[in-house]
C-alpha cells in the first residue's frame, strides 16, 4: 500500500554522472517518505503543442511530486524529408532548404551548405565573397543568440528581455532583408559565390548597427546576469560535465560552457577564421548559467568579428568566375550565344559535382553544423546528410534533467537552444 | 583530389588489422577507410582509445545508399579527436543480399545513441547491442518502409489519402518505449498489449 | 461534430436552413455586438511548429505589434481559445496532434493557416508532410509566404475579423463542422490524392537523377 512500485530497466541514462559531481539531490524521496504514505510516480506529457518547448518536441516525464525521476524526449513532429528531397535537387536548389532547418540562424546554414558543394567541386570562391560569408555567419550567430535569449528568459518569466531582443532581431532582418530580399529564409549563397552582393551603403548601416548592440546587450545584462531570481533558477541547474559532453558529442555553447574549449573556428578554421581577432568564452561550471554567459558573450565577440570583417572587406567580384558554376550576367545571357548556353545548361542540368564525397563542419550558433555530401558525378546528390548540433545536444537532456524539478527541466530544455526544424529535419 | 596521401591514422589501422582494413582512400581532402563489418566494433574501440588515436569524439553516424544498386549500402561514421585535431571517416559495407546489421558502438560514444536509432528509421540498419532501437523521427507503428532507400519514392508508397487516414489513427499512447511502458505499469493502468510487450522484453527485470 | 447534410442544402436565411429567427433589425443589432466583441478579442491557440512561428512571434513582438487586433493574450490551452494559428509545416506525425488540438477548442472557432507549408504543404511534397491542413481541419484563412511577412499576417488576421463580422449568432449551422470522411479527414479522399497530381511540379521536381 504504501510502496513505490516501479520496475527497473537496464536504462541508457542513469540518473547519476561519473566524474563524482553530485546530481542535486530531490526533495523528499524515498528513504524521507514516511511509512503511511502512499505515493506514486506521475507519468505527464508536455508538448508537443507547448510554449516551453521551444517548437514540436514532446517529453514524456516520470514525476515524484515536483521532482523529475526520468525524462523521455520524442522528435520526428516536424520530420519533413528534407534529406530526401536534396537527393532531387540540385546544389543550388538546395540552398532555399537549409534556410528552414535551422530557420534562427538561417545565412549560417546557407554558408554550410555553398562550402560542402565547393568543397566537393573544388571551387574556391573569392577574397570578397570570404569576407561576406564570414560578415553572414556572424550575424546569424548574433540572431540565433537572440532568439535564444529571449525565448529562455520568457521561459522563465523574464518578458522584458523578450521583447527587446526581439527588436534587435528586427535591426538584423532589416538588414538581410536590404541584401537578400528576404527577412528569415534568405538564401544568401549560391555555389561559387553570394546571391547577391551587398547594397550600397549597407556597410554603413550595419556599422550603426553595431554601435548601438553592445548597448543593448548591457541591459538585457543589467536585467538578467545578477538577478537574484535569474541566478536561483539557473545556476547549479542542468550539469553536465566535460567527460559527458564529450562522449553525447555535444558542441557549440553546450560544449564549451562545461569547460572544453573545442570551437571550429579555432580548431578547424574556415573562411579565414584564423586570421580575425577573438575570443571564444569557455565556461567552467557547466550548468545553464555559464551557457548563458557563453551565449551573452558569444554576442559580444560576435560583433567583434562583425568590425574587424567590416574593416577588411576588399572590392571585387563575388562570384568565382567560372561559368560553369556560375550563372552568367543576366545582360549577357540576353545577348552573348556563350552565355546563354551556360546559363541553359545550368538551369536544366545544374552544375555536375565530381564523384567523390565531403564533409564540412561549421560553428553554428548552436553548435558543429555539419553538411556531408557523396557525389555520384550528377548534378544532383545521391546523399545529402545533415550533421545537426540541436539533435545530438538534446540527446543529453534526460542527463542532465533527472533529478531537478519540473521548473528546472523547462530552463534546462531551453539552455540546450534546440531548433526543432533542425532537429527533425 | 583521390591519390592525395591519407592521414597517419589509416597506416595505423593497417598495421593493426591487417585484412580487415578494406581499403583506404581520399577525397576532397577527407581521409576515408572501409573496414569489415565483422570487426568494426573492435576497431573504432581501437580508434577512440589507442594514445596516439585518441578519436574521443563522434560527429556523425550515418548511412549511404547508392543509386547503382549493386553497390552495397555504407554505414559512416564521422570522428574527430580533441586533442589531435585530427578528421577521420569510417566505412562499413553492407551488401544488400544479407541482413543489414552492424554493431553498435552506443556504448563507446553516447552520441551514437540517437544518432543510430535515426539510421535505423531511416534505412532499415539494425544495430546489435543498441540499448533501445526503435524509430526516431517516424512514429513506431509507420507502415511505409525506410524513407532514405533508393526504392522509396519520394511522396511515400501510399497514396496522399491513405496517408493522412493513417496519420490520423496514430495514438501517440501505444508508442510509449519501455521505460515510459514501466512507469505507466507501475500505476496500474496499462492496457494488455502493452502489458505483453512489457512483459516479453527480455531487457525487464522486476524488483 | 453533428453532421448536417440537410441543413447545408436548405436555402440560406430560411426557417429549414435552421435558423433560429429569421433576420431582423434585432438580430442584426445582437450579430454587430456579438461579432464586434469575438472580432476584437481573438485569443489565438498556438500552433507553432516551425518558421512562420518565428516570423509570428515577430509579429507580436513590439514592432508589429498584435495586441492592436486585441491578440496578445496568447492562450496556449485550446480550452481557452478561439482561433488556431497554424503557423509552420505539419508533418504527418503531427496530424493527429493538430486534430486532437483543434477538436478541444470550443466552438466559435475558427483557423488562420499561415504560410505556404500549412496551406498546401510548401516546398515539402514528399513522404512525411501533410498537403495542407484543411485536409484535417476546416480553415476559413489562408496567409501564403514562406515566411509570410509580419504585415501579411496582419492582412490575415483583418480577413478573419472581417469574415467573422458578417457571421450571425443565429444560424448554428455556421458552427457545424462537417467531416469528409468517417476517418476524420475533412476533405474528401479524392480530393487529398488530387492534390499529389502533377499540376504545379516541374519536369524536375521527383527524378532524382
Amino acid at each position: 500500500m504504501g510502496e513505490k512500485r516501479t520496475l527497473e530497466l537496464a536504462l541508457a541514462t542513469p540518473g547519476v554522472d561519473a566524474s563524482g559531481r553530485p546530481v542535486r539531490v530531490p526533495l523528499g524521496v524515498a528513504g524521507d517518505a514516511e511509512p503511511e504514505l502512499s505515493t506514486e510516480n506521475m507519468l505527464i506529457n508536455i508538448g508537443p503543442q507547448h510554449p516551453a518547448t521551444h517548437g514540436v518536441l514532446r517529453l514524456v516525464v516520470e514525476l515524484d511530486g515536483e521532482v523529475v525521476v526520468r525524462v523521455i524526449p520524442h522528435l520526428g513532429y516536424l520530420h519533413s524529408g528534407f534529406e530526401k528531397l536534396g537527393e532531387y535537387r540540385h546544389y543550388n536548389q538546395i540552398i532555399p532548404l537549409t534556410d528552414r532547418t535551422d530557420y534562427l540562424s538561417a545565412p549560417a546554414n546557407n554558408v554550410c551548405l555553398a562550402m560542402a558543394a565547393e568543397k566537393l567541386m573544388g571551387v574556391r570562391i573569392t577574397p570578397r565573397c570570404t569576407v561576406l560569408r564570414v560578415i553572414a555567419c556572424e550575424l546569424s550567430r548574433v540572431m540565433s543568440h537572440l532568439v535564444w535569449a529571449g525565448t529562455t528568459a520568457i521561459d522563465l518569466g523574464a518578458f522584458t528581455v523578450f521583447l527587446w531582443t526581439w527588436q534587435e532581431r528586427e535591426k538584423i532582418y532589416d538588414l538581410l532583408e536590404e541584401w537578400s530580399g528576404a527577412r528569415l529564409t534568405t538564401s544568401l549563397t549560391r555555389v561559387g559565390g553570394m546571391m547577391a552582393d551587398v547594397p550600397d551603403g549597407w556597410t554603413g548601416r550595419l556599422r550603426t548597427f553595431l554601435a548601438k548592440f553592445p548597448g543593448v546587450l548591457d541591459e538585457v545584462d543589467t536585467m538578467l546576469t545578477r538577478n537574484g531570481i535569474w541566478l536561483g533558477r539557473t545556476q547549479d541547474v542542468g550539469f553536465i560535465s566535460a567527460a559527458d559532453a564529450i562522449s553525447y558529442g555535444l558542441s557549440g555553447p553546450m560544449l564549451r560552457a562545461s569547460g572544453v574549449a573545442h570551437d571550429l573556428r579555432k580548431d578547424r578554421p574556415y573562411l579565414d577564421y584564423e586570421t580575425y581577432d577573438f575570443e571564444v568564452p569557455v565556461g567552467e561550471h557547466g550548468d545553464v548559467y555559464d551557457r548563458y554567459l557563453v551565449r551573452m558573450e558569444e554576442m559580444r565577440q560576435a560583433t567583434r568579428i562583425l568590425e574587424q570583417a567590416l574593416d577588411r572587406l576588399p572590392d571585387g567580384p563575388i562570384n568565382v568566375d567560372d561559368p560553369h558554376v556560375i550563372l552568367p550576367a543576366k545582360h549577357r545571357a540576353m545577348s552573348d550565344m556563350e552565355a546563354m548556353i551556360y546559363h541553359f545548361k545550368q538551369i536544366m542540368e545544374g552544375v555536375p559535382a565530381p564523384v567523390g564525397e565531403a564533409y564540412v563542419g561549421i560553428e553554428n550558433p548552436k553548435g558543429e553544423l555539419g553538411y556531408y555530401f557523396v557525389s555520384d558525378g550528377s548534378a544532383k546528390p545521391v546523399r545529402w546528410r545533415i550533421r545537426p548540433p540541436s539533435f545530438i545536444n538534446l540527446a543529453a537532456l534526460p542527463l542532465m534533467a533527472e533529478g531537478h524539478l519540473l521548473s528546472d527541466l523547462i530552463a534546462i530544455n531551453a539552455s540546450v537552444d534546440i531548433v526543432m526544424g533542425e532537429i527533425d529535419r | 583530389m583521390n591519390g592525395a596521401t591519407p592521414h597517419p591514422s589509416a597506416a595505423s589501422l593497417q598495421s593493426q588489422f591487417g585484412s580487415a582494413i578494406r581499403r583506404t582512400l581520399v577525397s576532397c581532402g577527407d581521409t576515408i577507410v572501409v573496414v569489415a563489418r565483422e570487426r568494426s566494433h573492435e576497431i573504432l574501440r581501437w580508434l577512440q582509445e589507442t594514445p596516439g588515436e585518441t578519436y574521443d569524439y563522434l560527429v556523425d553516424v550515418t548511412a549511404v545508399e547508392y543509386r547503382d544498386r549493386e553497390r552495397p549500402l555504407e554505414v559512416v561514421y564521422q570522428l574527430w579527436s580533441l586533442s589531435r585535431r585530427v578528421f577521420l571517416r569510417v566505412k562499413i559495407e553492407l551488401p544488400k543480399d544479407q541482413p543489414l546489421e552492424v554493431d553498435s558502438v552506443a556504448d563507446l560514444w553516447r552520441a551514437a545513441d540517437w544518432l543510430e536509432r535515426e539510421v535505423f528509421d531511416m534505412f532499415g540498419v539494425t544495430f546489435r547491442g543498441h540499448p533501445d532501437l526503435r524509430r526516431i523521427l517516424m512514429w513506431e507503428t509507420y507502415a511505409e518502409g525506410y524513407p532514405l532507400r533508393k526504392d522509396f519514392p519520394l511522396r511515400g508508397r501510399f497514396s496522399r489519402a491513405e496517408q493522412v487516414r493513417q496519420a490520423l489513427a496514430i495514438e501517440p499512447e501505444s508508442n510509449y518505449s519501455l521505460e515510459e511502458l514501466s512507469i505507466a505499469r507501475a500505476q496500474g493502468a496499462l492496457p494488455a498489449d502493452m502489458r505483453e510487450r512489457l512483459e516479453k522484453d527480455p531487457r525487464r527485470r522486476v524488483r | 461534430m453533428d453532421v448536417k447534410p440537410d441543413a447545408a442544402s436548405a436555402p440560406h436565411g430560411s426557417a429549414e436552413a435552421g435558423l433560429i429567427m429569421s433576420p431582423n433589425w434585432f438580430t442584426a443589432r445582437m450579430d454587430d455586438l456579438v461579432n464586434w466583441s469575438r472580432a476584437n478579442s481573438l485569443w489565438p491557440a498556438s500552433f507553432f511548429p516551425a518558421c512562420c512561428a518565428i516570423e509570428f512571434m515577430a509579429t507580436a513582438a513590439s514592432r508589429y505589434d498584435l495586441s492592436r487586433f486585441g491578440m496578445e493574450r496568447l492562450a496556449y490551452s485550446p480550452r481557452q481559445a478561439d482561433v488556431l494559428i497554424c503557423a509552420g509545416r505539419v508533418p504527418f506525425k503531427l496530424a493527429p496532434v493538430l486534430r486532437r488540438i483543434w477538436d478541444q477548442m470550443s466552438q466559435p472557432k475558427w483557423c488562420i493557416s499561415v504560410g505556404a507549408c500549412a496551406s498546401t504543404g510548401g516546398i515539402f511534397d514528399t513522404y512525411a508532410m501533410v498537403q495542407g491542413i484543411d485536409t484535417i481541419i476546416p480553415v476559413d484563412v489562408y496567409v501564403p509566404g514562406c515566411p509570410p511577412r509580419p504585415e501579411a499576417m496582419i492582412y490575415g488576421i483583418l480577413l478573419l475579423q472581417k469574415k467573422i463580422k458578417g457571421e450571425t449568432v443565429f444560424d448554428p449551422s455556421l458552427r457545424v463542422e462537417q467531416l469528409a470522411d468517417q476517418n476524420g479527414m475533412f476533405l474528401p479522399p479524392a480530393a487529398v490524392d488530387e492534390l499529389s497530381e502533377p499540376f504545379g511540379n516541374s519536369v524536375h521536381q521527383t527524378r532524382s537523377a
